[in-house]
Formats: C-alpha cells, sequence, structure tokens
C-alpha cells in the first residue's frame, strides 16, 4: 500500500511532461534571457524613449500638414506614428529571438537537441520558444504603451489598452513564419541580416510607419497589404484614436495578422519536427 | 529471465539509397552494460538514435522498455538518460542551472530538481563549480556534467554516444571510474564507442557492428578467444619493408595482418616467433608481444583498424 503514492506520482511524471513540455521550454528560455535582461529592459524603455522624443519633440513641430486623422478631425503627428512605432518594436525583438536564437538552439549552442531527448516533442519546442518571446515582446509593447499615455502620444479610446497586444500579434505574425525559416537553414551565412536589412527595414519604411499608405504611388501599396506591420499599424491607430476605417478593412487586418501567425506557427512546429527526428 | 530492457529484430534504418542500420539484431538485459563497437560511420549513432526513441525505424521490430518508440516516444524518454556524442549543454547558464533546467522537461519539481543537482554534482565530482560557467569547464568536466544531466530523471536505462572522445587519458580515467560506479549501481548502460579500450573497460557484453551490420557478438573475452590468438607479435621493419618481408614470414604463426606501418603475426606464443624471426636473419626496427585485443578481433572480422 505504501508505494501507491510513489507510482502515481512517477506515473504522473511520465505524463506531465507531455502536457506542459512547451511551458518548460519557456522557463528555460526566461532562465537564458536573463543572462541578457538588460538588453532586455534597455532596449524596451529606450528605443521608445528616443523615438518619442525625437519624434515628438523634433519632427512633429516641423511638420504642418495633417497626416493623421482621426473621428474629430487631424490628431497630432505624434498620435499618429505611436502605434505603429510600438508594433515595429516587437518585430524588431522578433527579427533577433527567432534568428540568432534559433540557430543557436540548433547549430551553435544545440540546446534544442539536448530537449529532443526528454519528453517534450520537437513541436512543443517551437511553442515554448514562442510563448517565450511572445511575453519578452509584450514586456517591451507594455513599456511603450506606458510611455506613449506618458508623452500624450494615445488617443484616449478605451480600446487603446488593448495596443500591448495588438504589438505581440504583429510582431507574432511577422515573426512566426520567420521562425519557420529560420528553423529550416542548416547555417546562417548572412541570411539573418539580410532580414533584417532587405525586409524588416524596407517593411518599417514602406508600411504606412511614418506617413499613410496611400501616400505612396499605386504601385507600392501592395508592400503594405503583404506586410504585417502595415496590418498591425492600422488596427493599432483605430484602436488608439479611432481612425475612421470600414469594418471590413479592420477585419481584413485582423484576419491578415491571425492568418500569419497561426500559418507560420504551424510551419514552425513542422521545421522543428523535421529537424530534430 | 527478466524482460529485455531493448530488443531490436531486424533493426533497420535507411536514409534514401543508403541503408545506416541493416537488419540488426540485439538484446540488452537490465542492469546490463552493452556496447555497440565499430568505426566511425559504422551505425552506431543512427542506432542509438532509434533506441533514444527520436528517429523512427524503416523496418523492423523495436521494443524499448517493452514499448514501441513509434507510439510511446515520450513515454520510453522520459525512463532514458543520454549523454550524446556532442556536448549540448546551455553555456547560457551555470552548471548547476544546466541540470535544474533539464530536470524540469521530466515534469520534476523544481525542489526535487534542486535537491537531484546538489547529489549529481558531488557524483560527478563538480559541486565545487556548481556556480561556474559552462564555457570555463574542462572538456572532461563537460562531459561529466552532461553524464550528471542525463541522470536526472533517474533513468532506467543510461545511453551514452562515444562517451570520452576528445578527452585526454586521465578525464577518460576519472570518466569510467563514474560509469563504473553507476554499473556497480544496477544502471543499464548503453554505449558505443570506436575505442577498444572503452569497449573492454566499460561492456559485459558487446557488438562489433561495420557498415550498419553486426559482425559479431560477445562478451569481448569471448570474441578475443573466438576471433583471435591468445597473443599478438607486432613486428616493424619501416613502411617500405613491411610488405617484402611478410611473404617470408608466411606461415607463421595462426595468421597474419600486414598493415602499412606493421606486421601482426597472431599466435599462441608469442616469444616463440620472436626466436623464429630473429633465426630467419629478420631484423625487425622494433617488435613486441601483446596480449589480443578486441581491436584484433576487429581486424579480423573486417580487415580493417578500427581507427582509421
Amino acid at each position: 500500500m505504501s508505494t501507491a503514492p510513489t507510482q502515481v506520482e512517477a506515473a504522473a511524471r511520465r505524463r506531465a511532461p507531455r502536457r506542459r513540455g512547451a511551458l518548460y521550454v519557456a522557463e528555460h528560455q526566461f532562465r537564458s534571457m536573463y543572462n541578457y535582461k538588460w538588453t532586455v529592459v534597455m532596449s524596451g524603455i529606450g528605443t521608445p524613449l528616443f523615438y518619442l522624443l525625437g519624434i515628438g519633440l523634433g519632427l512633429a513641430t516641423l511638420l504642418d500638414a495633417d497626416v493623421g486623422m482621426g473621428p474629430g478631425g487631424a490628431v497630432p503627428y505624434v498620435v499618429f506614428v505611436a502605434p505603429a512605432l510600438l508594433v515595429s518594436a516587437a518585430v524588431s525583438v522578433a527579427t533577433e529571438e527567432f534568428t540568432y536564437t534559433v540557430m543557436s538552439g540548433f547549430k551553435w549552442r544545440r540546446v534544442f537537441w539536448g530537449i529532443n531527448a526528454t519528453p517534450v516533442e520537437p513541436g512543443q519546442i517551437a511553442t515554448g520558444l514562442v510563448l517565450a518571446v511572445a511575453a519578452r515582446m509584450l514586456f517591451g509593447t507594455a513599456v511603450y504603451f506606458a510611455l506613449m499615455l506618458a508623452f500624450g502620444a494615445v488617443g484616449g479610446l478605451w480600446t487603446m489598452w488593448l495596443l500591448p497586444f495588438v504589438g505581440v500579434l504583429g510582431g507574432l505574425a511577422f515573426g512566426l513564419p520567420l521562425l519557420a525559416y529560420s528553423a529550416s537553414l542548416k547555417d546562417d551565412s548572412g541570411q539573418f541580416a539580410a532580414v533584417q536589412r532587405f525586409v524588416f527595414t524596407p517593411l518599417f519604411l514602406f508600411s504606412g510607419t511614418f506617413y499613410p499608405l496611400e501616400t505612396l504611388p499605386t504601385a507600392l501599396h501592395w508592400i503594405g497589404w503583404i506586410s504585417p506591420l502595415w496590418h498591425a499599424s492600422e488596427l493599432g491607430r483605430v484602436l488608439s484614436y479611432g481612425a475612421p476605417r470600414p469594418g471590413w478593412l479592420v477585419a481584413v487586418h485582423v484576419l491578415a495578422l491571425v492568418v500569419l501567425a497561426v500559418g507560420g506557427w504551424l510551419l514552425a512546429r513542422r521545421a522543428f519536427t523535421r529537424r530534430l527526428r | 529471465m527478466p524482460a529485455p530492457v531493448v530488443h531490436a529484430a531486424a533493426l533497420t534504418k535507411r536514409y534514401g539509397d543508403f541503408t545506416a542500420v541493416d537488419a540488426i539484431d540485439f538484446e540488452v538485459a537490465p542492469g546490463e552494460s552493452f556496447g555497440l563497437l565499430g568505426p566511425n560511420g559504422a551505425g552506431k549513432s543512427t542506432t542509438m538514435r532509434i533506441v533514444g526513441a527520436v528517429s523512427a525505424r524503416t523496418a523492423g521490430d523495436l521494443q524499448v522498455l517493452g514499448l514501441d518508440p513509434d507510439t510511446h516516444g515520450p513515454q520510453i524518454r522520459s525512463q532514458l538518460g543520454v549523454v550524446p556524442q556532442e556536448d549540448n549543454l546551455d553555456a547560457e547558464l551555470k552548471v548547476r542551472d544546466n541540470l535544474i533546467v533539464y530536470g524540469r522537461y521530466f515534469g520534476l519539481s523544481r525542489a526535487v530538481c534542486a535537491q537531484r543537482a546538489d547529489e549529481l554534482l558531488e557524483f560527478a565530482q563538480l559541486q565545487e563549480r556548481s556556480g561556474a560557467k559552462v564555457d570555463d569547464l574542462s572538456g572532461g568536466m563537460k562531459r561529466r556534467l552532461t553524464i550528471a544531466r542525463a541522470l536526472i530523471n533517474t533513468p532506467r536505462v543510461l545511453m551514452l554516444d562515444e562517451p570520452t572522445t576528445g578527452l585526454d587519458p586521465q578525464a577518460r580515467h576519472v570518466l569510467w571510474d563514474r560509469l563504473f560506479r553507476l554499473k556497480e549501481q544496477g544502471t543499464t548502460l548503453v554505449v558505443t564507442t570506436h575505442y577498444m579500450d572503452e569497449a573492454e573497460q566499460l561492456c559485459d557484453r558487446l557488438v562489433v557492428i561495420d557498415h550498419g551490420r553486426i559482425m559479431a557478438e560477445g562478451t569481448p573475452s569471448a570474441l578475443i578467444r573466438e576471433y583471435s590468438s591468445r597473443e599478438v607479435v607486432e613486428l616493424r621493419f619501416g613502411s617500405e619493408r613491411n610488405a617484402g618481408v611478410a611473404a617470408q614470414l608466411e606461415g607463421l604463426g595462426e595468421r597474419l595482418e600486414v598493415l602499412p606501418d606493421r606486421i601482426l603475426v597472431y599466435t599462441a606464443n608469442g616469444e616463440e616467433i620472436l626466436e623464429h624471426v630473429s633465426r630467419a636473419g629478420l631484423h625487425p626496427t622494433t617488435s613486441l608481444v601483446r596480449r589480443s585485443s578486441l581491436e584484433d578481433v576487429f581486424l579480423r572480422l573486417t580487415g580493417r583498424s578500427l581507427i582509421e
């Protein structure tokens, strides 16, 4: 009789990792992030501070044109631009964590192979990484949002409180397809730097971050339509200051972000399984 | 007889046209220390991955701890400890944290992980390095930490892939001593190696494997008895002359192996052979008489040396 509890415990132990594997992976990632906690904190606070100060105190004072329109007329430039900056903060976390961290796990430090020998399945390794990175993104977007409040860079609708989550959704919509790509790479021979320079930067500059997409020649509008940055920024503007957009367009923004994120996550899980099994 | 912890029958793994593991059969009994001896590329690591439930077999039957890895991978892995060929410790974490983080993957509570970590650091003789960074450890210490990590879940089977490759002789002996203790405590070991001395040190029973096939099976001493003579005479005449002299040695001893750098004469009595050689007027630059080893078994079975 006295052995019964231990047997139950042992059986539970064998079952438990299968359900909570992704959480253990996330816990491990948090411990690793703790090593570069100052990078996380300083870039999380410093980047929005510099952007909001630079744009709010500098650039905005030079602008005469009304760039962003709310339901009651023009909104200050910083209010227009802030939701897009918040989204790009989450996306820049993705360009780091879903590239170099992945290559490190498979190749440089080979940590994923160690986890692979435990009851945790490859798909759970991918999901655990996503959970940890999403948490880091949420920290970044929450800090951004707090500073936006301090700088008066939000519109004041109650829906503005959703901005940090829109940022995370945008970050994942950009990041999860990138994660799937990174997991399929055997080696980094400059691909990650190329993603940064030729994917992230152009999207940052050309998908309605600093000015409405319609300002660009029609021939370039497609960049916005394929860009998770644009979809998330526009969604953020609707939620922050009630930018007037038709309902169908708002639905398209949400749908595009969800499809990219979920599709990327499924592909990433598959890429991890192919690599590790 | 107790149920085997590993039962493989006609186990096969193919990658496209290449057959890495070619219909091998073997069993590992509980508490046994079982070895796969063979050169690099023989299919040892592939076999380990299949048994470790991280790579699906192409054909054949396999039961690990009574379960099929195809359907019960996580349950099998929860009861295994794996020491991979290439260390994959987390260099971003401290020594002790590596153990704790790993224990979590087996569903152990943080308190149990911490307690196990301290016990295992002591076992691995690393308690003084508990707070050190992994990168500051020597190669031998990293291997001991990897072994400690593999033991965090009190596994029923410890699988070691080339455990001492790349270590200096002293570090190897420390590691063997630790593994020997595990063996004494009744832990089942499955070891791959291309070092015959390691196989002789660690394995109760082993299979010699080459090109994905099992060439022979038995205890180290039985294999030596079956496939080699009691003694071996090693003669070196210089790389130019070895082949020429070999013709004159024909018929000497039970068998002759001519290698690029030396000639091996297999015999029950080495001193007699040496006398013969000197009476025949042949003067080797060096000569020695030694006991037969698994290296000779492998040479006999495959015509090749283990380490090439």
